[in-house]
């Protein structure tokens, strides 16, 4: 996938810097310092317990850090509660998918839209003329974000509940409704989990078409290697909080940290 | 997949798409499917569902405009502005329970605060009269804020604890008003058990509405107002966040709902319509008693939301039309017996003729009668005549309660016969439940004719009783039937 241009000075969006936390005496995050520039693509990866969920429930404000700083555009996002910190900007997707089920498909998409529509219930009750305008630039946008994905959530499925739709189409269904909020920041926690070969090649072009077309800046956990080949910029390798390397798909991949972390001292030793 | 990474990704083929169809298409007709086996209700309910929102509430209006030409003053007093009365307190409620989620289990105590603030400011008890224009909307602000206050107490509102505070709060409610009665300028201010007395009737512009009638058609456009209200409420980005933190407040957080202070909007939105509606009933029953806010109204209310279908706009309100209606229709005092024997044994024909298949059905029938007349000549000529001797009790007519006397054994004098009966029929539901096929309409033969015996000899001759027996067991029958609520749609938690 294209690297940045050249000549544009990378400009940081999110900046993590010596970031902690803990559970009890398990450290699960340990002093990790990452930058994800504008409409960079970063993978972050690790085995299992690597603690990168973790990292994204700490960047939305699901957690609060132990010790360290979040800024995102260099505004800190440490303390403020998840809806705010959606409001500024970042979204995400869960690694277990979240979808509000029994909503229609488009209404999931309008729900995420509340950060920054402003009209509130007495001027809805008396259905004012600026509520109407609101709830039709809703819809409007709502609509767009859906069709960036093609045919897959358009037509008659707007009014399905999300309940109806196939895996993989659950998945695109939490990136529109991620990316209904505006982000500056798009956080992806396995967006190809559970999809056969074909629907990972599409999530693999639509994350670029995510930067490409959308504009969005994207941070991604993916244990697909293929995706991450396909997709990164730059790829981050965690293990047990720590980062243990960063850099190129090639480099990161052939690092024999990763290598150990992924398959165990012996594995690095006979290579 | 290709293995070297530069080159390009095919085109994603849209065949895939339509092999998906199966699967995407099969799920979303489900509910299609579902609908079209409703029977003989079906028709009915697809005509209802095809019609737009707008036109069911003119329907359900002009509908209830009609009742008070053709129901008695007493009538239209009890079915008629109880059912308004118990919709608009069922949206209200709904609102908290409904649409956010929140199991609010002091909602009654919100009715009793509009009801007492209407009652301090709408009578001689302080000599305040002020007029209901300033009072409504005083009371229901007042009571909003109240709610508000109780929301902001309990920070995190989540289910259980939000549960137990809620409750605590009405109890302390019911304590505060009936036992502490404070006594401020010489009066005590919630007159104690006997409450207040001598409220103003509601009186806009030198009009008081003082009869049934009056009050009935204010009663039915302020649910109006209420229902256009919540159901615009409910379509708009603020409806839409409250489902949103209902189905997972976790997600909604993290896309931008604030969801504590939605949380707090719809306790506030609740607590104020239950608060108006406090004031209207304390305006049309001219006193307040703490009596009248007790646990069994909450109970009522919950079984109204839940009913009719909780988060769904007329659920509330069909569930209020059934519950009220059945409640007075079954209390005692509403003297028809005999429409309550004919319920009971149409209901038991409609459950045999629902078997299938047919030939089961006839079996069961000619079967229940048969066991009934040889148990009964069985009885007759070996036991003594006192087994035989009673009589169906308000039968209607005396040849009716001779027929019925002479299939079903009402003994006299044999004092704990009913309650063996009682148990022996427990004991043969059970027995109905565990086997299957032809044993299931074999044992239902006695079981039936046991109903029957239990019914002559146990609950006709006490009408209170069976009418808390039969209103749980409508209410257990249309939540086994739609356990989503009359209008409710089934909720699907994880596929």
């Amino acid at each position: 996938m294209a690297t940045p241009e050249p000549t544009q000075e990378p400009k940081p969006l999110l900046e993590l810097a010596g970031l902690s936390m803990s559970f009890g005496g398990l450290v699960v995050i340990d002093n990790l310092d990452l930058v994800v520039n504008e409409r960079e693509i970063v993978s972050v990866i690790g085995p299992n317990g690597a603690g990168k969920t973790t990292l994204f429930n700490l960047i939305t404000g699901i957690y609060s850090p132990d010790s360290g700083e979040i800024r995102l555009d260099g505004e800190s996002l440490v303390g403020l509660p998840p809806h705010k910190i959606a409001r500024r900007g970042a979204a995400r997707t869960f690694q277990t998918l979240r979808l509000f089920l029994n909503m229609t498909v488009i209404e999931n998409v309008m729900a995420s839209q509340y950060g920054q529509t402003k009209v509130g219930v007495a001027r809805a009750i008396l259905r004012t003329p600026a509520m109407r305008r609101e709830e039709r630039e809703i819809r409007a946008r709502a609509e767009e974000k859906l069709s960036f994905f093609g045919e897959r959530l358009m037509g008659y499925r707007w009014d399905q509940p999300a309940y109806s739709l196939s895996y993989a189409n659950r998945r695109r269904l939490e990136i529109a409704r991620a990316m209904a909020t505006e982000p500056r920041i798009l956080l992806l926690d396995e967006p190809a989990a559970g999809m056969n070969p074909t629907e990972t090649h599409e999530i693999t072009e639509l994350i670029g078409k995510l930067r490409d077309d959308a504009g969005h800046t994207i941070l991604v956990i993916e244990h697909d290697m293929h995706v991450v080949e396909g997709i990164s910029d730059r790829v981050v390798a965690l293990d047990h909080g720590v980062k243990i390397a960063e850099g190129s798909f090639e480099a990161v991949a052939t690092n024999p940290r990763v290598v150990e972390a992924y398959l165990g001292a012996s594995a690095s030793v006979t290579k | 997949m290709s293995d070297d990474p530069h080159t390009p990704l095919p085109e994603p083929s849209d065949a895939a798409d339509e092999t998906r169809i199966g699967v995407d298409s099969w799920v979303a007709e489900a509910e299609g499917r579902q609908a079209r086996k409703r029977g003989f209700f079906g028709p009915a309910a697809r005509g209802w569902d095809a019609s737009p929102d707008p036109v069911k509430l003119f329907l359900f209006i002009a509908f209830a405009a009609t009742l008070p030409f053709w129901l008695s003053e007493g009538d239209l007093f009890v079915y008629g502005l109880f059912t308004l009365l118990y919709a608009t307190l069922g949206l209200g409620l709904n609102v908290v329970v409904g649409f956010a989620g929140l199991l609010d289990l002091g909602y009654v105590a919100y009715f009793g605060i509009g009801a007492y603030g209407y009652a301090l400011v709408s009578s001689p008890h302080y000599g305040i009269h002020w007029p209901s224009l300033a009072s409504l909307p005083a009371v229901a602000v007042f009571t909003g804020l109240i709610g508000l206050g109780l929301g902001l107490t309990s920070r995190r509102l989540i289910g259980d604890y939000f549960a137990i505070v809620t409750l605590f709060f009405l109890q302390a409610f019911l304590v505060f008003t009936n036992t502490a009665n404070p006594v401020i300028h010489g009066t005590g201010l919630t007159g104690g058990s006997s409450g207040i007395g001598n409220v103003d009737p509601l009186k806009f512009f030198g009009y008081a509405l003082t009869t049934t009638k009056q009050q009935y058609y204010f009663f039915l456009i302020v649910l109006s107002l209420a229902t256009a209200g919540l159901y615009f409420a409910n379509r708009s980005r603020t409806g839409r966040a409250w489902r949103a933190l209902r189905e997972d407040p976790l997600a909604a957080e993290v896309m931008s709902i604030p969801v504590n202070r939605l949380k707090r909007l719809a306790i506030l939105m609740g607590a104020a319509l239950a608060g108006l509606c406090g004031a209207i009933f304390a305006a049309i029953q001219l006193a307040v008693t703490s009596s009248n806010f007790t646990l069994n109204v909450l109970i009522v209310m919950f079984a109204v939301v839940i009913l009719g279908g909780m988060g769904s706009i007329a659920g509330p309100i069909l569930g209020a039309i059934v519950i009220n209606v059945s409640l007075q229709f079954l209390q005692p005092q509403n003297d028809h017996p005999d429409i309550k024997r004919w319920l009971f044994y149409g209901a038991i024909a409609l459950f045999i003729a629902l078997m299938k298949p047919w030939y089961r059905a006839v079996v069961v029938l000619v079967g229940t009668i048969a066991f009934g007349f040889a148990v009964h000549a069985i009885v007759s000529a070996t036991t003594a005549a006192s087994w035989t001797a009673g009589n169906a009790a308000d039968a209607g007519s005396a040849s009716m309660g001779k027929h019925i006397a002479g299939w079903v054994i009402i003994p006299v004098g044999h004092g704990n016969f009913d309650t063996i009966a009682y148990i022996v029929l427990v004991a043969a539901v059970c027995v109905v439940r565990s086997v299957s096929g032809w044993w299931r309409a074999l044992a239902l033969i006695p079981t039936l004719y046991m109903t029957a015996v239990v019914w002559e000899s146990v609950l006709a001759p006490s009408p209170a009783v069976t009418a808390e027996i039969l209103f749980g067991v409508l209410l257990i029958v249309i939540m086994t039937v739609r356990p989503q609520g009359l209008i409710g749609t089934a909720r699907v938690e994880i596929v």
